[in-house]
């Protein structure tokens, strides 16, 4: 039985009832992975080998009788900036191209413990900075709805291997919506928990004060396991939020009636993708059916997001990646005459032009007479945003909007123009900005075919609310059912 | 906001970062175009407002002072492009008197 297209709960089911074993669907998975790479390119790295093993560890401890998790012997991809000790962990930059890990991210850790199959590192924009994934310096990825077109990034190689059945789920990162994009232009389930939520132990950092990690997977109920596997307390991140983690699965089914969807007035704007807006307002429509109730709410300060994400997140990404100076780790230029100069052409030839770009910005608004006007400010316009949402999650219980403007766009159609590229990101990037959770699902097709994505925002913590709003529309509809012809 | 190539020059040296000619012209340009649309932010009075650095309600966190594994040295220096006998190596950094 061809077994790539199923969902980790129907999996789990097969494995467990002894109908399957995880070494027959491994073996179908990197079979699946030789026939669609050509085309979609989504993978940075396949670990094979490593998979097959974990394969078999998975099916000794599916027949031992031993307790086994949803995701026992499930095989799940990861996106190349986490990391995985012994295998290579690239953020799809030169200046990472040959860096082995000496330890696992504690997600990693906590994948393994539950049995899963790792199959491999999925290709990004280069230190997670794009919206295209066009921004690998190892060659971009594919949508596999339309291999012309971008997958959305930054997490667009696990999103892209989701969509094609390449694997059962996968992990990504969302700093400014690089989950909820991609996810979105493929056609896929992705949530961005919330700060805090998920450990960040061993996620190579972008912008540490907006970085979360979070699944991507083929429908809502995977989410919530993936979600049960990752979530939770991490000592080792001092950012990870002590609060006890629950079974996201066990509210998944609650109805809707009563719950309380907002709708704001600012991200249904003029000169918006007909069909995008004919999509959502459909959603809205039917999640009103399931007995929610829509009340419009206002987010008076989004038109300032873009502005204040691109000061903050390239600030923080200025500090971050002046760790890559070719001493400790990656990649350096040799002979140089002295110390500042293998710094400087390590960094020029090791960085891409995005990440170079991002860089300077940060450091310009981090420099000298401009930290008041660039960065201050946009700190305050941060606590302005945030006060938006808590005060719109006073009337509301979730926000309902589309994640992206527009389906995907074709490859090159952005690459000349940075400023228009980070406009895609109009939608995401305020949740990333206020710390809250959001998911984003499909919920209609445009007429050429191409996946329409809807976005869910919740409370901070509040992911069962955002999970269980998710799982009723998806009962409802059927576009998680569709694949693409790979 | 206008970024000239002087300013180019003098932020890509304090980001240790080396660029060519056509970079310099290609940031000017850019980096121009954006901050032009960041300088948005200055239409917001924000003089009576506190500014976020972090979401989360976190202080500084503290654990025990435990002794813990670490990273055996030859793991620490597995991924280096230059070591010799436990250290990283770099290129010369002081300079020989004459």
């Amino acid at each position: 039985m061809e077994l790539t297209g199923f969902t980790i709960h129907e999996l789990q089911e097969q494995l467990k009832n002894h109908k399957t074993t995880s070494r027959e669907l491994t073996r179908q998975v990197l079979e699946r992975i030789k026939r669609v790479e050509p085309k979609i390119h989504a993978f940075m790295t396949v670990t094979d080998d490593a998979a097959l093993a974990q394969a078999e560890e998975a099916d000794q401890r599916l027949q031992s009788g031993r307790p086994v998790s949803p995701l026992t012997g499930v095989p799940i991809a990861l996106k190349d900036n986490l990391c995985t000790k012994g295998i290579r962990t690239t953020c799809s930059s030169k200046i990472l191209e040959n860096f082995m890990p000496p330890y696992d991210a504690t997600v990693v850790r906590r994948l393994k413990e539950t049995g899963a199959v790792l199959i491999g590192k999925t290709n990004m924009d280069e230190f997670a900075m794009g919206s295209s994934t066009e921004n690998s310096a190892f060659g971009l990825t594919a949508n596999p709805w339309d291999v012309n077109r971008i997958p959305g990034g930054s997490s667009g190689g696990s999103a892209s291997a989701v969509a094609a059945d390449a694997c059962a789920a996968a992990l990504g990162s969302d700093t400014g919506g690089s989950i909820r994009q991609p996810a979105a232009m493929c056609g896929v389930v992705g949530l961005k928990p919330t700060y805090g939520r998920v450990s960040r132990y061993g996620l190579v950092a972008f912008a540490s004060s907006l970085d979360q990690i979070g699944p991507i997977t083929k429908d809502v109920t995977d989410c919530a396991l993936m979600m049960n596997a990752i979530a939770g307390y991490d000592p080792d991140d001092s950012t990870s939020a002590n609060l006890p983690s629950a079974d996201y699965t066990r509210t998944l089914d609650r109805d809707l009636t009563g719950l309380r969807i907002g709708i704001p007035r600012e991200y249904f704007i003029d000169g918006m993708d007909a069909e995008v807006l004919y999509a959502v307002k459909e959603a809205i429509r039917t999640m009103e059916r399931l007995g929610a109730m829509t009340r419009e709410v206002l987010l008076p300060h989004t038109e300032y997001a873009v502005a204040t994400y691109y000061i903050l997140a390239t600030a923080e990404a200025g500090s971050n990646l002046a760790r890559y100076d070719g001493v400790k780790y990656g990649f350096r230029v040799k002979p140089t005459k002295d110390l500042l100069e293998m710094y400087m052409k390590t960094r020029q030839a090791g960085f891409g032009p995005e990440v170079k770009r991002r860089i300077m910005l940060g450091t310009y608004a981090l420099s000298s007479g401009y930290y008041d006007a660039y960065y201050r400010k946009a700190q305050c316009v941060r606590t302005l945003i945030k006060s938006d949402f808590d005060e719109a999650f006073k009337q509301a219980d979730v926000i309902i909007t589309p994640t992206a403007p527009t389906a995907a766009f074709k490859i090159g159609e952005k690459t000349q123009d940075p400023l228009q590229m980070y406009l895609s990101d109009i939608f995401t990037i305020s949740v990333n900005i206020a710390g809250i959770p959001a998911l984003s699902m499909p919920c209609g097709f445009t007429k050429t075919g191409l996946p329409i994505g809807l976005q869910i925002m919740g409370r901070p913590f509040a992911e069962e609310t955002v999970l269980r709003t998710a799982y009723a529309y998806e009962q409802a509809t059927e576009w998680h059912n569709r694949k693409p012809n790979l | 906001m206008k970024l000239s190539k002087e300013e180019v020059e003098h932020v890509a040296k304090l980001a240790r970062l080396a660029v060519s000619e056509d970079e310099k012209e290609a940031f000017s340009r850019q980096l121009s175009e954006i901050l032009t649309y960041v300088g948005k932010l200055n239409e917001l009075d924000t003089s009576k407002v506190e500014p976020t650095s972090h979401v989360l309600d976190l202080s500084n966190v503290f654990r025990d002072d435990v002794v813990r594994e670490s990273l055996p040295p030859v793991e620490a220096l597995a991924n280096a492009p230059d070591h010799d006998n436990n250290h990283f190596r770099v290129p010369k950094i002081i300079e020989e008197r004459q």
